[in-house]
């Protein structure tokens, strides 16, 4: 334990000072960690304080879950889910402000089919991918698929749009087994789902009013007008003013707005099913609360199914209806944010307290 | 033992490498008769293949032109036939130099273009986008390429020949002193000796059938690398460079069984 806290600390402490938050580390500051359950924390302001817990944080994050991790998170694990609760009720109640409504629309009391239903998929291409990932979104819900990087969440998307065939297990979309479809139709299935790429996936060498045109094109028979008026009904939905952005190209638009512009691609062809690919990643905090704000206007005003894959846990749990968590090849928790705030699985809290 | 896995290895992922060129190949043929066509595109890339090309091409025949001139010229001069100077260029220029110079020279502007751009792409997730779209990546991108290749290139040739008997006229007349009218004399005898179905000259259907393949072997061989990109912007670098050395070394083996096969099959 102590070699390799010694190895560990010198290169790993400039990061783990960016990355801890009070909640983190209950055992080394306190103090914080009681300031960060009555007031949310700020994840991209680390206070002093926070930067000094940073190293221990990240020595557990790298040694693994040793015994004495573990006896150490079951001791703070109220701790940490309080943390979360109150980080919930907080973005809950600013949601709730901000829509003018409930966030998330729970679905019907008796569900009927679901939109999209892995059932025990199993993948592997040099190494094992997947091994028996189940997990449901029915009508209307958020599905957010969280875990660590490499794991395998992108593939989930990619075996739902049908650009992977799982080597076993079956992939439902609307009670349809998809793996079974031929070229064609999978194209038609396609049509139905609207997805965000990671980089947002802008074809560059078309303008923004192109790119947004791009699935009206191929597969409806508007005319110019129509099409037009969509471009610009779908930029205004995700906060673009039409007017200055049409004529860009990709290139020249902020990180944020080629987010946005994905965004209003994907929604172009008044999809059923939403697929995000870690929406947030490599935005600043603003802009990362604006986008999480506008995927949950999505699932309001549209009641599109939602699969979003992410490491940022705190949008995830914002705009979650389930969670899907992501470990060693399975889904080791699939509930409400709510119930995985609540989970005694120490994965679950080792993978809580990390961020 | 180790070795011999190895070995096996490189040999299986090269022949799987080859097994998919040729599949893509098949697809983007048979995508140039499906709907829906993207006549756009194959306009763009005309332009982009032809069009832009035709500088470095005119640029590259005119020299070549003199310096067959100024060479051919030395050598006769030996047994007293520099007369026949531009019978000599025309038919270098029309059956070999013509084909293979364009096709060299578009296989290292347009084939490392197209692999660089399919490459970069397939790394930044639009080729998935794509997919996600419902469109078929062979179809929009491909068979677009290909078919704009398989018509410009022999174009760019025809150019290209022209531009190399241009420039050895300019030698002929002021460096060699013939007069210019003995020059097109002479290649007139030599375009218009022998022809296929009396109708097209033997040098003519060396010289337009070999571009036709070249077109092919470069606009596959570019979209074959680009779409198979793995690695990031790295795997652009490598994506491009394994396109203008397979394209280019591909041309020139192929050049070689084109000119025997038609040496066979045509009357001279």
């Amino acid at each position: 334990m102590t070699d390799e806290r010694d190895r560990r600390q010198g290169d790993a402490a400039p990061e783990g000072a960016s990355r801890a938050q009070a909640p983190v580390d209950p055992g080394v500051a306190p103090a914080d960690a009681d300031a960060a359950a009555s007031t949310p924390p700020s994840p991209a302001f680390p206070s002093a304080a926070d930067a000094e817990s940073g190293e221990s944080a990240d020595e557990r994050r790298f040694t693994g879950r040793r015994a004495e991790d573990r006896a150490l998170e079951s001791v703070h694990a109220d701790r940490v889910r309080a943390a979360i609760r109150t980080e919930i009720a907080a973005d809950d109640a600013a949601d709730a402000a901000a829509l003018e409504a409930e966030p998330a629309p729970t679905p019907a009391a008796a569900p009927s089919a679901p939109v999209v239903e892995l059932r025990d998929v199993y993948l592997a291409f040099d190494r094992p991918i997947l091994e028996g990932v189940s997990f449901t979104a029915q009508k209307g819900e958020t599905v957010t698929v969280v875990g660590e990087s490499g794991t395998g969440k992108s593939t989930i998307l990619k075996l739902i749009l049908r650009l992977l065939v799982a080597d076993r297990g079956d992939v439902m979309i609307n009670g349809q087994d998809i793996e079974r479809l031929t070229f064609q139709q999978a194209l038609d299935i396609r049509q139905k789902m609207g997805m965000v790429f990671q980089g947002a996936a802008l074809f560059d060498s078309l303008s923004v009013f192109e790119n947004v045109a791009y699935p009206l094109r191929e597969h409806t028979d508007l005319d110019e007008e129509q099409i037009l008026k969509r471009v610009r009904e779908k930029l205004e939905y995700v906060d673009l003013d039409p007017d200055q952005v049409l004529e860009l190209s990709p290139a020249e638009l902020s990180g944020g707005m080629q987010k946005r512009v994905g965004i209003a691609r994907g929604l172009a062809a008044n999809p059923q099913i939403m697929l995000y690919d870690e929406p947030t990643s490599g935005l600043d905090p603003l802009t990362t609360a604006t986008i999480t704000h506008l995927i949950m206007k999505l699932q309001h005003d549209l009641e599109v199914t939602s699969i979003v894959v992410t490491h940022d846990i705190r949008s995830a749990f914002r705009m979650a209806s389930k969670v899907a968590l992501l470990h060693d090849r399975h889904i080791t928790f699939f509930g409400t944010p709510e119930e995985m705030a609540a989970s005694d699985d120490p994965y679950v809290q080792t993978f809580l307290g990390g961020y | 033992m180790a070795l011999l896995q190895r070995i096996n290895a490189a040999a299986k992922s090269k022949v799987f490498s080859l097994q998919e060129a040729l599949v893509l190949a098949w697809q983007a043929v048979r995508f140039i008769f499906a709907r829906p066509f993207y006549t756009e595109d194959v306009i763009q890339q005309m332009d982009a293949i032809g069009v832009q090309s035709l500088g470095i091409v005119v640029l590259t025949g005119f020299f070549t032109g003199m310096v067959l001139a100024l060479q051919s010229a030395v050598q006769m001069a030996r047994f007293g036939a520099t007369t026949y100077v531009g019978s000599l260029v025309a038919a270098s220029m029309i059956r070999e130099l013509g084909p293979v110079l364009a096709g060299l020279m578009v296989a290292g502007r347009v084939g490392s273009g197209i692999a660089a751009q399919l490459g970069s792409m397939r790394v930044t997730e639009q080729i998935d986008a794509l997919n996600v779209m419902g469109t078929d990546p062979i179809k929009k991108l491909v068979t677009p390429r290909l078919l704009a290749a398989l018509v410009m290139l022999p174009t760019l040739t025809v150019i290209n020949d022209l531009a190399g008997i241009l420039g050895g006229m300019v030698i002929a007349r002021f460096y060699l002193q013939l007069p210019t009218g003995l020059y097109w004399s002479t290649i007139w005898d030599q375009i218009s000796s022998g022809g296929f179905l009396w109708l097209l000259p033997n040098d003519f259907v060396h010289g337009l059938f070999k571009p036709f393949v070249f077109g092919g072997i470069i606009s596959l061989t570019a979209c074959h690398f680009g779409l198979r990109t793995t690695g990031g912007t790295e795997g652009v670098g490598i994506a491009t460079t394994r396109t203008v050395v397979t394209a280019s070394i591909l041309i020139l083996v192929v050049d070689y069984f084109i000119t025997q096969l038609l040496l066979a099959i045509l009357p001279s």
